[in-house]
């Protein structure tokens, strides 16, 4: 196990170097010039042509190429042409509230798509099965920003329970509590979290339907026990490592992908930001996020494969 | 970890969140103290001579301080100077402070930091760098006082010195305005009606200003940007949200207060919806233009420019990207049609489409029926209508247009690209103008005509770049009104660009909110009040 973590870390390395390679030649070979955006509407070409060159913009790429993988390889993400800061710094001001609606989607939808599956897998063709369909079916063609504002409207504008949009943190100076975090993201979390317990719910019914088939069910039943226990000890307990796989690739999709539902709820995460820096061409800010976005992927990716040898004990790397 | 601990770990974790701890106390302030904005952008730049952006220069306004301020009547007062004076060759201007003045870091505005303003401002703004060519030396003889020795008299100082858009001579204090123009300033501290609070600014979510207790405020009534700057918030928060729904839906469920920048869909909802209100602050609005590229065929020759100028109609394009017929206007001059210079008498230029007679002008200039490469920016909503009304009406008149859909980020990089238009150059793009920064020949940018250091379109025309000296140098007004008038004929001779309308974009406030100061197109937060 040891050794397979040391390898799989070590994997990770080629693959940021690609994936930086990839992510700074693809953007200078865009169309578009930061320098151009800096410059403003009424500027001239020369005026764009001295900004590049106060950028470092007119230096040969690969000599660009080689400064920035320097600065990286020292922890330094560089600066945001734009914000004037570290892109370290935007990427931490922006990760609490990403990581907020991501974990927080994830467990709405886990806590209630499990269960969901599970039941239905149990019931196959029952009317809980039937509606969890129409449920998966609803979930996965009605467009996040629909769910959205169907949502707000009922809940923040006619039951005025809930706030319309912004973020609240939950920590640091400007935080108002625990709670008044929460009510920012009740709405984000159900909106985010329809498409997964669709999801979710589909896998858990898949994989705990086909292990219900399997001969140790019928051997659990017939040592007399209970059908929650056979249901949950012995059907989803087997049904687990596809659901963790599906689980661990929505919290990666989430971190970096939640721009509808960041811009609808004014909420300031890393999709926004991304958004922005694509906008802009602020290449630093973009070339940090994809090599933090991959990172997460790999690094989820690779705790999904080691919890396989705790979810199955038959696995071994 | 053993399933059971797992459990526990779960179980402590869910109670965690579900225990509602420690709600912080919060220093609340009453409500009516307490201002939510939402600016037409985000707030990202926070350097106003760095940058032109609309957003970042009334973030400006908030924090600093200019010598000179436009009053409602569009009239030049003085703002942060008590008294000014000339001599009579009009080549020394001497400007004395207000008493009191003083940066929120405490310590006092001088000579010397509104002398190090100036040079940075003249440095990006092309007004700026207009008054710097006929300035000899500035000269601080004491704290409060500040000479400007010209090398020849010169008739747009007060006008560049209270210029109202970007980019504003706003006074910072020396140290910071010794930053060079093509850097960010890092610290943000002025003599304004409010201080920024640095710590609170999270961009693309939320800037924070605390009224500034020591501000001294002049005594006359407020008036445009000129006037006193009555405060009557302890704090502003400028809250971003992108989306114009959820602009919508906080300003209805009174999560913020003012939306700069309501989408022209939402007008006449917003107009019906209780408890919230649509007014105007900056009524003399925008101005859609489209330019042409001067350097390569089609539009080298300026008989085909004519006839592209000949094939557009105004009302095409308000009808289309505005859609509300009481915020657009039609407006044949180049300057906005409510400012001082405003001209209809265009003989070359009528604002209608007529495509017979521009497909006859077409043939006569012999057009070979080379597509036109329009440039469309797909992720602006503010004019990405336009080019799809141009290409309608210019085929209309016999053009062949290839109009090539990218964001705005594309867009002016490739429009300041000089390449022929079919190695990814180009021959026409849109674009629109706040009313303040195009009622000056000298602070139009599609004036400069200097050809190949001039605006994107590069035109070569020496006669306006003459005639632009020759206002500088105009002191009786109606001899710039007539210099202004004669701008605009060559432009209009040479199709130098097309004004393609003008429209209003009002704000919605809450009910409860009110003295919303009409301006040029900035929303300045003194003056406003909440119940």
């Amino acid at each position: 196990m040891g050794s397979f973590l040391i390898r799989r870390l070590l994997a990770v390395l080629p693959v940021l170097l690609v994936v930086s390679l990839l992510v700074f030649f693809m953007l200078r070979l865009a169309p578009g010039d930061p320098a151009a955006v800096i410059a403003g509407n009424n500027a001239t070409s020369e005026d764009i042509a001295n900004i590049r060159a106060h950028m470092g913009l007119d230096k040969p790429i690969v000599a660009q190429y080689v400064l920035w993988l320097g600065q990286v390889l020292q922890g330094d993400l560089g600066y945001s042409y734009y914000l004037s800061k570290p892109v370290t710094a935007l990427v931490a001001q922006r990760m609490e509230p990403t990581l907020a609606l991501a974990l927080g989607t994830v467990l709405m939808a886990v806590c209630i798509a499990v269960p969901l599956g599970s039941l239905a897998a149990w019931r196959m063709g029952g009317w809980l099965d039937r509606g969890l369909s129409a449920f998966s079916v609803a979930g996965f063609s009605v467009p996040v920003f629909v769910i959205a504002y169907l949502l707000i409207y009922v809940f923040a504008m006619q039951l005025q329970w809930l706030p319309v949009q912004g973020y609240k943190p939950i920590s640091g100076a400007q935080s108002q509590g625990t709670w008044a975090w929460m009510r920012q993201l009740i709405l984000p979390w159900l909106t985010l979290s329809t498409v997964y317990v669709a999801l979710i719910a589909r896998i858990t019914r898949a994989s705990v339907s086909e292990a219900l088939q399997e001969d140790f069910i019928r051997t659990a039943r017939a040592k007399g026990l209970s059908e929650l226990a056979v249901l949950v000890r012995h059907a989803l307990a087997n049904a687990a490592v596809p659901i963790v796989t599906v689980i661990g690739i929505g919290v990666a999709l989430l971190i970096g992908g939640v721009v509808v539902t960041e811009t609808v709820y004014a909420i300031p995460g890393l999709g926004s930001l991304t958004v922005d820096a694509v906008l802009n061409r602020d290449f630093p800010v973009i070339q940090g996020l994809v090599l933090l976005f991959s990172l997460s992927y790999v690094l989820i990716n690779l705790l999904v494969d080691t919890s396989y040898v705790w979810l199955d004990p038959r696995i071994r790397h | 970890m053993s399933r059971r601990l797992f459990v526990q770990a779960m179980t402590a974790t869910l109670m965690a969140v579900g225990t509602f701890v420690h709600v912080q106390a919060q220093n609340a302030l009453p409500a009516n103290k307490v201002l939510r904005f939402v600016p037409h952008a985000n707030l990202a730049v926070l350097d106003p001579i760095w940058t032109t952006a609309y957003v970042t220069r009334n973030h400006g306004y908030m924090i600093y301080d200019t010598l000179f301020s436009e009053d409602a009547k569009g009239k030049i007062q003085p703002q942060m100077v008590q008294s000014y004076s000339t001599s009579k060759d009009g080549k020394v201007w001497t400007f004395k402070l207000r008493s009191g003045l003083a940066f929120h870091d405490g310590k006092p505005v001088t000579s010397e930091d509104v002398a190090a303003s100036l040079k940075r401002w003249s440095s990006r703004d092309t007004m700026g760098g207009v008054l710097f060519a006929f300035v000899d030396k500035l000269e601080t003889p004491d704290a409060n006082t500040l000479r400007m020795l010209m090398k020849e008299p010169c008739a747009i100082v007060l006008e560049a010195l209270g210029k109202a858009s970007s980019n504003v001579p706003f006074i910072m204090p020396a140290r910071i305005a010794a930053t060079p123009g093509t850097e960010q300033i890092k610290e943000h501290i002025g003599s304004g009606p409010f201080i920024f609070k640095a710590d609170e600014f999270k961009p693309g979510a939320v800037a924070v200003y605390e009224r500034n207790t020591k501000y001294v405020s002049r005594t006359e009534a407020p008036s445009g940007l000129a006037g006193g700057r009555p405060v009557n918030f302890d704090r502003v928060e400028w809250v971003i949200i992108r989306d114009p729904q959820t602009q919508f839906n906080a300003i209805v469920a009174g999560e913020v207060d003012i939306v700069e920048q309501p989408s022209f869909e939402q007008y006449d909802t917003l107009k019906k919806t209780a408890g919230v209100k649509v007014e105007d602050f900056a009524p003399a609005g925008f101005q859609y233009i489209m330019r042409f590229n001067h350097i390569h065929p089609p539009f080298n020759n300026p008989k085909i420019r004519q006839a592209a100028m000949l094939a557009v109609g105004q009302q095409a394009f308000i009808n289309t990207q505005v859609g509300v017929p009481e915020l657009g206007r039609l407006c044949r001059s180049i300057y906005p049609c409510s400012s001082q210079f405003a001209d209809e008498n265009t003989p070359h230029f009528t604002g209608v489409a007529n495509p017979a007679k521009a497909r006859e002008l077409l043939k006569e200039a012999g057009y070979d029926g080379t597509p036109i490469v329009m440039m469309r920016p797909t992720d602006l909503s503010a004019i990405t209508k336009l080019p799809l009304v141009a290409k309608q009406q210019l085929e209309a008149a016999g053009f062949k247009v290839d109009l090539q859909q990218m964001d705005w980020a594309s867009l002016v990089a490739r429009r300041a690209k000089k390449d022929p238009p079919s190695q990814g150059g180009w021959n026409m793009f849109f674009t629109t103008w706040a009313a303040g920064d195009i009622d000056s020949p000298l602070t139009s940018a599609m004036l400069n005509a200097k050809g190949a250091t001039g605006w994107f379109g590069w035109q070569d025309e020496p006669r306006i770049e003459e005639l632009k000296a020759k206002f500088a140098r105009a002191h009786e007004g109606s001899e710039q009104k007539k210099i202004a008038s004669d701008i605009q004929s060559i432009v209009f001779e040479t199709a130098s660009f097309v004004p393609l309308g003008e429209y209003r974009n009002p704000t919605v406030l809450r009910n409860n909110v009110s003295g919303l100061l009409q301006t040029p197109g900035i929303p300045v937060m003194w003056g406003l009040a909440k119940r």
